[in-house]
């Protein structure tokens, strides 16, 4: 799949509570979006942060098509991402995309299909569960968050199917982590994960022992974002390789993982 | 050129720019086995630069010779391949598989990665070592040697008139230098094997420091490299004495980086009436 290097203008950056901004972004010349499918990422470049040496990488959160806008999900982790978050509309962001694999598309339309997504790790779960749905698929959807003050992106979930919800203090939906959640008493075919890597590992643990088959998104510390540098390697059955080309979406069978 | 370890096969960056308009590739650090190089985490960021502890990940010569090159061979610039190695045998029966390749006019003799246990940046920080396994490769490989020097030695110039004695064809400097990243809420070191490598703007000044003290110190050509960012940092490296230079960690940034700073050395030439980049070589004012 061609990579490019483009610059985007934001169109709209919404703050959601205080820690995360939706980045609604389009081509700065004005053409098409280039083909990007759902897990991938891009390479953000951060101006104007002096502490910022490399580009960030951020999940793609949605693609649409009719208005020519990518969406990403930025949570403030530090100095880059706080930067990115305070982009203003009509600023211009440099991106190199589109960066990595996709998931696994089921084999038969009518799997039980859930994905389960943990804070801003819920954001590539937004375009696969668009992506699953147009493809004659019925994704469902586990979210969990902290508290009701970090829910994210819900409206647009509950237009792609059943949205079930856990948040650590009990504040809305299920009390506890997504992993206690009364829905993974059902039977699922096949998982999709991303979130923070405990979740992950507890959700691989599960699906292991229930038989599923299991994909997850890793985030792991990269520089290049296209495989030169192999800094942001997982070990897996094959030794380490690079998330960022032949992630970030891993089968667990393939990790080391000790679940 | 585009430095090791920072351009894959530079198969990675055809996406982005015309691979042909590059001096040349230097390809990851090669070793005669395959190795698995060290446990994530492996990367750091600092001001202006990066730290890395990869550890000469690479999936050893004959892996390379059998896979990577019949892919690369047809790819219009010349390849040259970083060869690294445990003990003096390790580098010479590394070179001598790679003098066999037609397509390959060069080895860069990586005597100073940090981020090994054995070998490495060992061979580079003395005199007496340095010079041994150079004279080893040199009597094993036939075509153009180039050796890659540590920067984390009290003087370079010792080790580049060391090398050169040996029949080392050119110097390239600088290699990364010794750094370290701490997490100061866990209270952990960030990088896996605790130190790890600092490349990136930052180190610049270092770099273009040992490129002017090399320059006067040897006759055989220096490559330069160390925080080449742009065109403007390329021309200083020339003016510093430098003969040719590597880009790196700026691929990172900007893919497309190299061009723009081949372009950029066009320009400067043209502004300034000069005819030849030959002409910048070494040519400081003091």
């Amino acid at each position: 799949m061609k990579k490019y290097i483009l610059d985007f203008r934001i169109s709209e950056n919404t703050k959601l509570h205080d820690n995360y901004a939706l980045l609604k972004l389009t081509p700065a010349d004005g053409r098409p979006l280039p083909e990007m499918l759902p897990g991938q990422f891009v390479e953000v470049r951060v101006d104007r942060s002096p502490s910022t040496f490399l580009r960030r990488p951020i999940s793609i959160n949605f693609v649409d098509c009719l208005r020519n806008e990518l969406w990403l999900l930025v949570r403030k982790a530090g100095e880059g991402t706080r930067t990115l978050c305070s982009l203003s509309t009509g600023e211009i962001v440099n991106l190199v995309l589109p960066l990595g694999n996709t998931f696994t598309l089921p084999e038969k339309t009518d799997e039980k299909i859930l994905l389960v997504g943990g804070g801003v790790g819920i954001a590539p779960l937004l375009y696969w569960g668009k992506y699953l749905k147009e493809k004659g698929y019925t994704p469902q959807f586990l979210l969990g968050f902290r508290t009701d003050k970090d829910l994210l992106q819900y409206e647009q979930f509950k237009q792609l199917g059943p949205v079930y919800i856990s948040t650590e203090d009990g504040s809305l939906g299920e009390k506890g982590f997504v992993t206690q959640h009364s829905v993974l008493e059902q039977q699922f075919e096949r998982l999709y994960v991303c979130g923070p890597k405990p979740m992950m590992v507890a959700v691989a643990r599960y699906a292991r022992k229930r038989n599923s088959s299991c994909e997850v998104s890793l985030e792991n510390t990269m520089a290049c974002g296209v495989g030169a540098c192999l800094c942001c390697v997982e070990d897996t059955v094959e030794g380490h390789v690079c998330v960022c080309k032949e992630g970030p979406i891993f089968n667990i069978e393939r990790l080391k993982w000790q679940i | 050129m585009t430095a090791s370890g920072t351009f894959g096969y530079g198969e990675e960056f055809a996406d982005f720019i015309d691979l042909s308009r590059l001096g040349g590739i230097i390809v990851k650090g090669t070793t005669l086995h395959h190795r698995e190089g060290n446990p994530y985490p492996r990367m750091a960021e600092a001001p202006a630069g990066m730290l890395n502890a990869v550890g000469l990940q690479n999936k050893g010569v004959d892996y390379f010779i059998e896979h990577i090159y019949p892919r690369i061979a047809n790819i219009d610039t010349h390849f040259l391949v970083n060869v690294s190695g445990a003990s003096v045998e390790d580098y010479v029966a590394t070179a001598e598989k790679i003098a066999a390749l037609e397509r390959i006019p060069a080895i860069e003799l990586n005597i100073s990665c940090p981020n090994v246990k054995e070998g490495g940046m060992a061979f580079g920080t003395s005199c007496k070592s340095a010079a041994e396994v150079v004279r080893a490769v040199r009597a094993a490989y036939p075509k153009t040697l180039i050796v890659k020097l540590s920067p984390n030695v009290t003087d370079i110039t010792e080790i580049a008139r060391a090398v050169e004695a040996e029949g080392a064809d050119a110097v390239s400097l600088i290699n990364t230098l010794l750094g370290m990243a701490i997490d100061a809420q866990k209270r952990r070191p960030i990088l896996s094997t605790v130190t790890g490598g600092l490349s990136g703007a930052c180190v610049k000044p270092i770099a273009l420091r040992m490129v002017w003290q090399t320059y006067h110190a040897v006759k055989i050509p220096i490559v330069g490299l160390g925080g080449i960012m742009n065109a403007t940092d390329a021309i200083e490296f020339l003016l510093a004495g430098a003969s040719a230079i590597e880009v790196g960690t700026a691929n990172f940034i900007d893919p497309q980086i190299t061009e723009k700073i081949v372009d950029g050395i066009d320009e400067y030439l043209e502004k300034n009436h000069i005819s030849s980049v030959r002409d910048l070589i070494g040519g400081l004012i003091l």
